[in-house]
């Protein structure tokens, strides 16, 4: 019985050693596919390539699967930030439209700002739902999700609005240093979402709340405030979302814009190693998921899967990985492994 | 002396020489994380006796019967089951197996009929559905076979807790049972109730079965187990008869040299005079809660320990509860130091200087999947909120200091919480407030199911405290405790206090009087039998 964990324990017994694994599986088999998968080439001072497409399409689900990361650690969900998505790029939108100078950068940072200010606002009311008020997080925020596509309806009037702001489309199509300046703006969220829990005592209150609310409580943890926090927070990065989302088509259609990308981001947080039930959260993890949904989402047609079998692929991959990291199912191959050839002196011999 | 009771047991008298053991486990170990919870633990159990496993919390009782049952798995060491080796992947294999559990909860469902409990899953069938006449007869059977008198179609949940228990055991062997498991089946029980419980398990020896026995109460050891191993902090201590053991050699085998920290401290504590001449840390006036408290006054001063003595359910924890804030008082008002304001929440006294440990550890105190480091700061660090950090520097010399000064083991804060032992856990609980430097520090069972040795340290940091300023109020079942530690003794009872006095040649048998009030001194006599019982 070894005492100290030798490095390669420590690597077996590393939380991302799973999802890792299974991006690493994934891109090899884009690469057993399309020998030419892992091609970059660089035009005009940008990159192209799958990865790099990988990495800019990854953007929208990791900046709001960051804010989910932390309501989740909290024993909470957030379902409403598709819905907050649309309402941020419909304010963004319609205030770069209605403006004076339409094409110019202070219009394009004005309205984001102002969009931003708005997604706040929305993270704040799910926040006084689920701590104020006591709500449960799912109702809580089914409401709003339910309630914010009609908002962004009623802020678009019903039509898909157009802008025609240089500054604005390059969230989604500029680049910087050669990189997307997507990836790059959800990379500096992540960077923020780290130093904002990491650095300060954030995160362990987040966890503390998330793992035991009465103990919290009575070791005096402002549990209100922070789920407060987190939901703005959500809200917050909700609405960058929106904004890049909106910037790759110029346009932003309020019924469809952000559909279904709270079960993407509450995916990869999953995917990540982040538990429902609360508690321990790990942002790499959930940079890791987010990273494993693009690279599906591109992995689809490189294989040549049908379109119509789209989803189904999908999930099929989404419960093998899920299956792969529950413990259960890891203990069910260890007992396979072992059990007809248990020797008779066993002592020492157990993994 | 351990060491002279280990060669007497060289003998070789110890297993009945006529019998194969149907159980034997052999060297098993078990690991949580880094914290070793079984090391090399062996157990033999042979058909037809009483074997009581021994220990104290967190010696490994509970971790090896788990261990057997197939809820943990063993990291080394052999299951031997009628001679060949077996390991369950669960403890539904073990259960098919013959070895049965019964929990010191009662895992049935009380709205459904005895006998439906007794059958569930295997209920005799007729054309597909549940042959309700079959069951009920199969089960007045096997009620009546162990001597249980009742009636198989009553609902489960009339009945005493007592009568669940037998249902349960009647459950248990229903199977082919060669092995039943009884963790802490009395402690809920009354002493009728605990010769009810003996008749069966008697019967249930005398059929053949091997009982696994797991209690406190040593005189029911005495009187029901024929042999035992005696467990201590995750090792095997020995196997022995009960007869050839006393009871004074059973405590020191499974308490080994803490004994002495306890008896050294009966000497370094003694009772202070506080001075009641200042103002006091806190003084509650006439708080109360509806349903749990009616209005009460209380003072704490500095340097004194105040020590709530009383029953289960005679307001002593519901009374600190308010004290701190935990729960809004109706009534009264708190004032501390200066401020004198009604407690809306625990912030408000955290604030004000004033901590609480919680009577429910598991629920209220420790987060588990947090390092013992984050656990201990998380009073402080909330404190600060959440945009001030505690400095690295500070953080890593305030849990070295307490792991330190506490004896924490082990003695490592990135340990995760949850991996530590009861006694350990409570320690750094009380680390976690102590940080905070609080002018009054509310204890509600600090030593609740904890070791002796733990327990003799924590109560010695008490007394140390209260020497240094400090003012506690001190909470426990064990009056012992509370009159060891006390310099002033409230008594509740009924959810009120009916008396106060400094803590000057106060006897255990003079509180459960004062509890007791005017009663008949027979029953304040029964009521110390079973004080003493339980210490």
């Amino acid at each position: 019985m070894p005492e100290t964990a030798t490095l390669t324990q420590r690597v077996l017994r590393h939380p991302l050693l799973w999802p890792v694994l299974a991006l690493v599986v994934l891109l090899l088999i884009n690469v057993v596919v399309k020998p030419n998968f892992f091609d970059i080439r660089m035009q005009d001072g940008h990159l192209y390539g799958n990865l790099v497409d990988i990495v800019r399409n990854s953007a929208p689900v990791l900046l709001v699967a960051l804010g989910m990361t932390l309501v989740i650690a909290t024993r909470g969900i957030d379902l409403s930030v598709g819905a907050i998505a649309a309402i941020s790029a419909a304010v963004a939108c319609t205030r770069i439209v209605g403006a004076g100078d339409e094409a110019a950068l202070t219009t394009a940072v004005l309205a984001c700002t102002y969009a931003l200010a708005v997604c706040i606002v929305l993270g704040a009311w799910n926040g006084f739902l689920v701590s104020v008020v006591g709500i449960q997080p799912i109702i809580a925020t089914l409401i709003l999700m339910v309630a914010g596509r009609g908002i962004s309806m009623a802020i678009t009037d019903g039509q898909i609005t157009t802008v025609r702001n240089g500054w604005f489309s390059d969230l989604a199509s500029g680049y910087v240093l050669t990189l997307p300046l997507a990836f790059i703006i959800a990379l500096g969220v992540f960077v923020l979402t780290a130093i904002l829990t990491r650095r300060t005592a954030l995160g362990m209150l987040i966890e503390a709340v998330g793992i035991n609310p009465e103990a919290s409580r009575l070791a005096g943890v402002r549990s209100r405030t922070i789920i407060w926090t987190v939901y703005a927070f959500s809200g917050f990065c909700a609405g960058v979302a929106g904004l890049v989302i909106a910037a790759n088509t110029n346009s932003v259609n309020a019924n469809s814009l952000g559909l279904w990308i709270e079960l993407d981001a509450i995916l990869a947080v999953v995917i990540g190693g982040t538990s429902l039930a609360g508690g321990r959260f790990s942002l790499t993890g959930t940079l890791v998921g987010a990273l494993f949904i693009a690279t599906l989402a591109r992995t689809i047609p490189n294989i040549g899967i049908p379109s119509e079998l789209n989803y189904l692929f999908k999930a099929v991959v989404v419960i093998a990985v899920c299956l792969l990291q529950s413990p259960k199912v890891r203990a069910l191959f260890r007992v396979h492994r072992r059990g007809p050839s248990v020797p008779v002196l066993a002592k020492g011999s157990a993994a | 002396m351990t060491q002279m009771d280990l060669e007497s047991s060289a003998s070789g008298t110890v297993v009945p020489a006529d019998r194969a053991p149907v159980i034997e486990m052999r060297d098993i170990s078990i690991t949580f994380g880094r914290v070793r919870a079984l090391d090399e633990v062996s157990l033999r159990l042979y058909p037809g006796e009483v074997h009581a496993l021994m220990g104290e919390n967190g010696a490994g009782k509970s971790t090896l019967i788990k261990a057997l049952t197939g809820v943990y798995s063993i990291d080394s060491g052999t299951v031997l089951v009628g001679g060949e080796e077996h390991l369950f992947g669960s403890p539904a294999a073990a259960q098919a197996a013959g070895i049965s559990t019964v929990y010191q909860e009662v895992n049935l469902l009380p709205n459904l009929t005895v006998a439906e409990n007794m059958l569930l899953g295997r209920e005799p069938r007729r054309f597909g559905s549940i042959n309700v006449r079959a069951m009920n007869r199969r089960a007045k059977d096997r009620l009546e076979s162990l001597g249980i008198d009742i009636d198989p179609t009553s609902d489960l949940g009339e009945h005493p807790i007592a009568i669940q228990q037998l249902v349960a055991i009647a459950r248990a062997v229903d199977v082919e049972a060669r092995v039943l498991i009884l963790d802490e089946p009395t402690s809920s029980l009354d002493a009728d109730e605990v010769a009810k419980l003996f008749e069966v398990m008697r019967r249930l020896r005398d059929q053949g079965v091997a009982i696994v026995f797991v209690s406190h109460f040593l005189d029911q050891v005495y009187e029901i187990a024929d042999r035992m191993t005696v467990l201590r902090n995750g090792a095997l201590v020995e196997e022995r008869m009960v007869a050839d053991t006393s009871q004074l050699q059973l405590v020191k085998l499974m308490i080994g040299r803490e004994l002495e920290a306890l008896e050294r401290l009966d000497r370094e504590v003694s009772a202070t005079d506080a001075d009641e001449s200042g103002t006091p840390v806190l003084r509650a006036i006439g708080i109360g809660r509806k349903g749990s408290l009616e209005a009460t006054d209380l003072e704490v001063y500095e340097g004194e320990v105040v020590g709530l003595a009383g029953l289960l359910g005679s307001g002593r924890t519901e009374l600190a509860r308010l004290l701190f804030g935990a729960d809004t008082a109706d009534t009264g008002e708190v004032a501390i130091g200066s401020s004198r304001r009604k407690l809306r929440s625990p912030r408000h006294a955290i604030d004000r200087n004033v901590a609480f440990s919680s009577e429910d550890r598991k629920a209220e105190g420790v987060v588990g999947d947090l390092t013992v480091g984050d656990n201990m700061l998380l009073a402080l660090q909330a404190s600060r909120g959440w945009l001030r950090p505690i400095p690295q520097a500070t953080r890593t010399q305030l849990v070295d200091q307490y792991i330190q000064a506490l004896d924490i083991r082990p003695a490592d804060p990135t340990a995760l919480m949850r991996n530590l032992s009861g006694g350990n856990q409570q320690k750094v609980l009380l680390a976690r407030w102590l940080i905070t430097q609080p002018e009054l520090l509310i204890l509600d069972e600090p030593t609740r199911g904890i070791d002796i040795g733990a327990k003799a340290q924590i109560q010695a940091k008490v007394a140390e405290l209260a020497a240094q300023g400090m003012a506690v109020v001190f909470i426990s079942a064990e009056l012992e405790e509370v009159l060891r530690l006390s310099d002033r003794l409230v008594v509740m009872r009924d959810r009120r206090k009916i008396d106060e006095r400094a803590n000057r040649d106060v006897s255990v048998s003079d509180v459960l009087e004062i509890i007791a009030g005017e009663a008949r001194s027979e029953q304040s006599e029964q009521s110390e039998q079973e004080e003493g019982d339980r210490a």
